[in-house]
């Protein structure tokens, strides 16, 4: 009986505490509202009455806490004097750990439905679809665990709550049942290792590393410089001693292969072909994150390092796909460089062969005008010749 | 009656311990510069709350950001000045408020508020001794923790504000003062931190280890320490041999910054200006990091598994389940936490062939965490559950620890972590299984052994109501984080409004925020709770909890030295709860087999022919006398 009064304080507790969440938030808006339209000056006003409404709001909830504190006091005594037992706050505990369990178990679905479906769309390149299957593989796998594993744990606070007519199960220990749940894991994680490993060691190829085109990417702050290779197909080497205003990557212009490189503004890529990306940083670290290709290889100032993947569906495709004509892919950032860091984009364009060619034929040499002022190129023809072939060539 | 056999290691005993001169302390040698270890402990508790407050304010500051990112608070800029203009915090400093907080989380309350509390509290008690191995070496850890903490704080007054490179610091970023401002003067006052912190968390450790080796009491052999025990002591040693490596580690940034050498830099230019810098790599240090950073994040766990296999048991009133396996599992994930760090850095650059191995290793190391997990589970089948608040938060823990470790499993595979790396699925896996365990580890800690420290009881209805409003918010706020990183978002974004396909999160970071801002608010109550039960609470009994741990067999109020006596001999281990055939559904380690005949069974026995030959005689002559009745 004296469970069911409780259980009433407890849900108008809830309750009020939701109706005061409710009611800050609310309040919060509306200051908001009034301070974005104030913020436009260059000294904003602080609202001390709004201040002061949320100090005053938390003080009510505390004296809210209590007086239920109080009355839930009062009531265990009474309880006491007439001789009962007092509260059963075991028993309160324990069928609020089964509530939380249930509710628990519903709010997992929900964030599993609605903000799972939130989550990327399915890999647009090679390697990424095997990786969405081990993904899936585990997740399976981990869910089983988390669901029984939970519901173990809250189950057994429900059923073995206390009870004074009852003592303990005395089991130090099973030996048969250790091992079993020592050994059911290691296999299951046996399984998940080897085939990671060997999806890893594919992806990660080290033997095959030439791939169809090669792409240079460059972090600094805040941005990522393209350089694509000319009609030679080989990307110049790069000295960061060379760096100047004009030559921002340091391309080394005594080699030949540097003449024809291209800069380019968004990395476009041909469907199906395997794209070599060369990764470099000149300041600090950054990280190349492609999530939609399901790749990511940190910019190491001094490590060249490269990631080979294959993209399989176009922009097109996908923009079809999502039902979204402004979906692009894009290059971020991942990995903290400084203020900047949140906004360090570049626009993936994945495009057909056909599509890919007219592009290319359209950028610009690295070796701007500025630059060969600057390396005292004579007004060079032999670039713009190489030029003219390339075009010759792609046609 | 004979007395059943019980061995003495021949430990060295300090009785002789004088304890007459603790009436005329003054203040100072009591309060401040204390060497009891009980004392100790109580500094290096509210010192770590205090710095959790902090932290945790500073959490809720950028959350807000990310909640309202164009909106403007001028209050902000009332209270942050500079680093705040015009009611928005600036990209700067919300890096370093992420840097501090996660700075200070992780180091200065997990570690040292976690550690240095409960080692130093229950160290001496469990195993019982009079204090610690060094006395003197335990006051200066405590004073340079506080130190370290002073100088971590003031970074927030120097000019260009505090360290900004996450609390990872990787170099070049952390080694560049022009690279942000944070790495000017706040990244050195960060490093002078660490490295105070550092000898404090050393001078710490070589004692709790040495207590622990030396100084057990009669009868207290390595078998029958309790969990809390063996899980401080591995701990300790874990802290000892991986905390140097990262002083080496800061010491050549140090260098780097400072001196004008090239450990971890090469090839670097810096808005267009070459760097003097050539043949250094910045992956060394990321070696050197996480060399301590892994097994860091476990010496942040494992006092916090210790404490709830001790309370959980308590409050079961039954055995922990697998008292041995629960050993062998903190000696495997202490050994094996050494192998593993390269899983934090297989998409950095490293050798992708290193990664394939440190994913193996890495795998392993969830095996010793699932047994736990499922001892855990077995401890409270068939127990007889008293819900104390104490309990709540060690169920919480073991509730967190599922939900997070599962997530290392994704994390673990190296493939997976291509396109998880850095973003808040990370977050999401190590506040779960790190921040929030260890934290309700903690809690558990602080509201189970309260009565020890202060000798009052804490307010069990305000712990209920702070227990289930930190668990529902710390599920709120991190469980779609997951989410979030399987869309590819980044962590340490100042704000997702840049990105077209992350403003739809923003909903959900405003719901964070909130459930964030519930949570921060319900710590109030343990606030409330704490302070004004030191001062009114309800005077403690000795053994509030009926626990078998001897900690629980010393006077209510303190004494220099522990037991006004001889220290008590210890004749079983801690977990006989429910014995069948006892009175009490509790026997204490001090009650010699001799007065339990009742209850004694085989397992007692296993190493100690003897006992179980007086229990074999027992038995028959109590089956002789049935018969003849
Ligand atoms: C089941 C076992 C576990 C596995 C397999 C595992 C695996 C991993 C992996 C692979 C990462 C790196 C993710 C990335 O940056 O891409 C990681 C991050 C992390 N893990 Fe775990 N983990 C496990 C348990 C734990 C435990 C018990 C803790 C702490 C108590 C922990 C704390 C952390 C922390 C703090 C990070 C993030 C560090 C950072 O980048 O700031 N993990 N975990
Ligand atoms: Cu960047
Ligand atoms: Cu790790």
């Amino acid at each position: 009986m004296g469970f069911r009064k409780f259980i009433n304080s407890k849900t108008l507790l809830s309750f009020i505490t939701a109706f005061m969440l409710l009611g800050t938030n609310l309040l919060m808006a509306q200051t908001e509202a009034a301070a974005t339209t104030g913020g436009q000056t260059d000294a904003p006003q602080v609202d001390w009455t709004g201040v002061a409404y949320y100090v005053l709001l938390f003080f009510l909830v505390c004296l809210g806490v209590a007086v239920i504190g109080k009355i839930l006091k009062i009531y265990d005594l009474t309880l006491k004097i007439q001789g009962k037992k007092g509260m059963k706050w075991n028993t309160v505990m324990a069928v609020i750990c089964l509530v939380f369990l249930l509710a628990g178990i519903y709010g997992a679905y929900w964030s599993f439905t609605v903000q799972g479906s939130m989550t990327l769309p399915e890999a647009a390149s090679e390697h990424g679809v095997k990786i969405d299957e081990m993904f899936t593989v585990t997740t399976v796998l981990t869910m089983i665990v988390f669901f029984i594993t939970q519901i173990l744990l809250f189950g057994f606070l429900f059923q073995y709550r206390h009870s004074d007519k009852r003592r303990a199960h005395f089991l130090p220990h099973n030996n048969t049942i250790e091992k079993i749940w020592t050994i059911a894991p290691a296999i299951v994680l046996t399984v998940l290792v080897v085939f990671g490993f060997f999806t890893w060691q594919k992806i990660m190829n080290t033997t095959d590393t030439k791939g169809d085109i090669n792409i240079d990417i460059t972090g600094h702050q805040f941005a990522w410089e393209l350089r694509y290779p000319g009609k030679d197909g080989v990307l110049g080497p790069k000295d960061f001693r060379m760096v100047s205003a004009a030559n921002k990557l340091g391309v080394n212009f005594k080699k030949r292969s540097s003449f024809d490189d291209l800069q380019v503004d968004t990395m476009y890529l041909p469907v199906n072909k395997s794209i070599r990306l060369n990764i470099q940083a000149l300041d600090v670290i950054h990280s190349v994150y492609m999530p939609h290709f399901r790749v990511q290889l940190n910019a190491v100032p001094g490590l060249p390092t490269f990631f080979k993947f294959t993209p399989t569906i176009t922009t097109a495709q996908m923009r079809t796909q999502l039902d979204d004509p402004k979906f692009e892919y894009l290059v971020y950032c991942n990995k903290i460089c400084g203020g900047g860091h949140y906004n360090m984009q570049k626009v993936v364009r994945v495009v057909t062969e056909a599509e890919y060619q007219a592009w290319l034929s359209r950028q610009k040499p690295y070796l701007n005008d500025a630059l060969r002022k600057e390396l005292h190129f004579a007004a060079a023809d032999q670039p713009k010749t190489e030029s003219q072939n390339r075009l010759a060539l792609n046609n | 009656m004979s007395t059943l056999a019980v061995h003495d290691h021949g430990v060295a005993h300090h009785d002789d311990h004088g304890h007459e001169h603790h009436h005329n302390q003054s203040f100072l040698s009591k309060y401040v510069f204390s060497m009891d270890h009980k004392m100790i402990a109580k500094q290096f508790l509210i010192t770590g709350i205090t710095m959790a407050v902090i932290a945790m304010i500073l959490s809720i500051l950028f959350r807000i950001q990310l909640a309202y990112p164009d909106k403007t608070f001028p209050l902000l800029t009332t209270l942050l000045g500079r680093f705040a203009p015009n009611g928005r915090i600036s990209a700067d400093f919300y890096l370093s408020l992420v840097t501090i907080h996660g700075t200070i989380m992780v180091f200065f309350v997990l570690t040292a508020g976690l550690s240095g509390t409960f080692a130093n509290l229950l160290i001496p008690l469990q195993v019982g001794a009079r204090d610690m191995a060094s006395p003197f070496m335990n006051m200066l850890s405590y004073w340079f923790f506080f130190m370290a903490s002073v100088v971590m704080l003031s970074s927030f007054l120097v000019q260009k504000g505090p360290a900004s490179g996450g609390w990872t610091i990787y170099p070049p970023l952390s080694a560049l003062p022009k690279a942000m401002p944070g790495s000017g003067e706040g990244m050195t006052l960060w490093l002078i931190s660490m490295v105070m912190f550092v000898a404090s968390s050393l001078m710490g450790g070589i004692n709790y280890v040495s207590t622990v080796l030396n100084m057990r009491t009669k009868g207290m052999d390595l078998w029958k320490m309790p969990l809390t025990i063996w899980a401080l002591f591995l701990t300790a040693i874990l802290g000892i041999l991986a905390f140097p490596v990262l002083v080496a580690g800061v010491v050549l940034l140090i260098f780097d910054r400072s001196f004008g050498t090239s450990f971890y830099l090469s090839d670097i230019v810096l808005n267009g200006v070459q760097q003097p810098y050539e043949g250094g790599s910045p992956i060394l240090f990321q070696h050197l990091f996480w060399f301590l950073g892994h097994p860091e994040v476990y010496i942040v766990i494992m006092p916090a598994m210790g404490i709830s296999s001790e309370v959980m048991s308590v409050n079961s009133r039954k055995p922990i389940f697998g008292y041995h396996a629960m050993v062998y599992s903190l000696i495997g994930i202490t050994v094996l936490s050494f192998i593993v760090w390269g899983h934090h850095m297989f998409v950095t650059g490293m050798n992708p062939f290193l990664g394939g191995v440190f994913m193996i290793t890495t795998l392993i190391i969830a095996v010793p965490s699932a047994v736990k997990t499922f001892n855990w589970l077995a401890t409270l089948w068939r127990g007889n559950i008293r819900f104390t608040p104490a309990m709540l938060f060690a169920i919480g823990m073991v509730s967190f620890f599922i939900s997070g470790g599962l997530t290392g499993i994704f994390l673990g595979n190296a493939a997976l972590d291509i396109n998880l790396h850095d973003t808040y699925f990370v977050v999401a896996h190590f506040h779960l299984v790190m921040g929030s365990a260890a934290i309700f580890g903690m809690l558990a800690g602080v509201y189970h052994w309260f009565p020890k420290m202060f000798g009052k009881m804490m307010d069990e209805k305000l712990g209920y109501l702070h227990f289930w409003l930190t668990f529902i918010g710390a599920y709120l706020v991190f469980f779609p984080m997951h989410f979030m990183g399987l869309d590819g978002v980044p962590r340490r974004y100042y704000a997702f409004t840049e990105f077209v396909s992350m403003q739809r999160w923003l909903t959900v970071n405003t719901f964070i925020t909130w459930a964030a801002i519930m949570a921060a608010c319900a710590q109030v109550a343990f606030l409330y709770n704490f302070i004004t039960s030191i001062f009114i609470g309800k005077k403690a009994t000795q053994n509030p909890w009926e626990a078998n741990t001897l900690e629980w067999t010393t006077p209510v109020e303190h004494l220099h030295g522990n037991w006004p006596g001889e220290i008590p001999t210890v004749y079983r281990w801690p977990y006989d709860y429910s014995k069948p055939g006892a009175e009490e559904d509790y026997i204490p380690q001090t009650v010699p087999f001799s007065q339990t005949m009742s209850s004694n069974q085989a397992h007692d026995f296993e190493d100690n022919p003897k006992g179980l030959e007086e229990l074999n005689k027992f038995n028959s002559t109590l089956k002789a006398n049935e018969q003849v009745k």
